[in-house]
């Protein structure tokens, strides 16, 4: 284990999320938050910032910039949520785009639908004012192992 | 024979203005140009890019925004006229980690042009595409707001 690691173990243990998004350079470029609601659920939150757009004329949050928060929530979410502390690695992630993320807090939320041995899939919904109305929904497979 | 781009101005100045959004200067965009409608961008290899502080890998979400910034860029090779166009899916397959300190490069093409959805492919790779680091595929709408992406910059 990392002594990386072995920090993020004691920051998770300790809920200072704070430091965690702060060892991550590009979550910290793109000024990602996060905490627990009410259900002591993570919750990740996405704070306005003039850097993040892509379209400057609707204005728009940049498409690809979604897309690294959701699959940033993504390994957070599995990182928080697992006894192993072996980094998980992304194999693939799949997005789909559902509107136009506004000049607003962006937030995500995930799931996890299946933590195997090797292999865990997790969903991610990001929204903005209306939760039943997302801006984007994406999932991603991670390999928990770094075996053959 | 590579197929010349449908109006190579426009495309000009749509790699130019996509690479000219904040989240794209942000992270340091640069457009290299195209070969026939397959355009090609470059982003350096900097600290602030870093997804895994213990190895110093790029973020995904780089490889994410290149791909779908580089994808939308080749769907302008196929206009005759300026359209916008919003991205519906992107789908990244990480093939193998990203070369801490190295640049990374993505050519992508538009490989269908339909009446209302363009269909895109890209690869990101360090010195060639045939070695590549991560492959996308993504589809796009057509005429996807009336507001046009150009006010000022009167590129079309």
């Amino acid at each position: 284990m990392s002594a990386f690691m072995e920090t993020f173990s004691r920051l998770r243990d300790e809920k200072r999320y704070d430091e965690i998004i702060a060892a991550v350079p590009y979550a910290r470029l793109m000024g990602v938050e996060f905490g627990e609601d009410e259900q002591g659920e993570l919750l990740f939150r996405l704070p306005f910032h003039e850097r993040n757009v892509g379209n400057v004329t609707l204005p728009a949050l940049h498409g690809g910039l979604i897309g690294g928060f959701l699959e940033n929530a993504a390994l957070l979410h599995l990182m928080c949520n697992r006894e192993s502390l072996e980094t998980p690695k992304i194999v693939d992630f799949s997005l789909d785009y559902l509107r136009s993320g506004r000049a607003q807090t962006l937030y995500a939320q995930c799931e996890i639908t299946k933590q195997g041995k090797r292999v865990a899939h997790v969903l991610i919904e990001a929204w903005q004012e209306d939760r039943s109305k997302p801006v984007a929904v994406a999932r991603a497979h991670f390999l928990l192992t770094t075996g053959n | 024979m590579i197929q010349a781009p449908a109006n190579p101005a426009l495309l000009q100045a749509m790699g130019e203005l996509f690479v000219s959004f904040p989240h794209c200067v942000a992270l340091g965009f640069q457009y290299l140009g195209n070969e026939g409608r397959k355009p090609t961008l470059k982003v350096e290899w900097r600290d602030d890019l870093v997804g895994n502080p213990v190895t110093g890998v790029v973020h995904g979400g780089v490889i994410t925004s290149i791909i779908d910034t580089c994808s939308g860029i080749a769907v302008t090779a196929h206009m005759d006229e300026l359209e916008t166009i919003a991205t519906l899916d992107l789908r990244i397959d990480y093939l193998k980690a990203a070369t801490p300190g190295k640049a990374i490069y993505c050519t992508a093409e538009c490989y269908r042009m339909a009446n209302q959805i363009a269909f895109t492919r890209a690869v990101c790779y360090h010195d060639s595409p045939d070695d590549p680091i991560a492959h996308g595929v993504a589809t796009f709408m057509r005429d996807s707001n009336p507001k046009p992406m150009l006010l000022k910059e009167g590129g079309a």
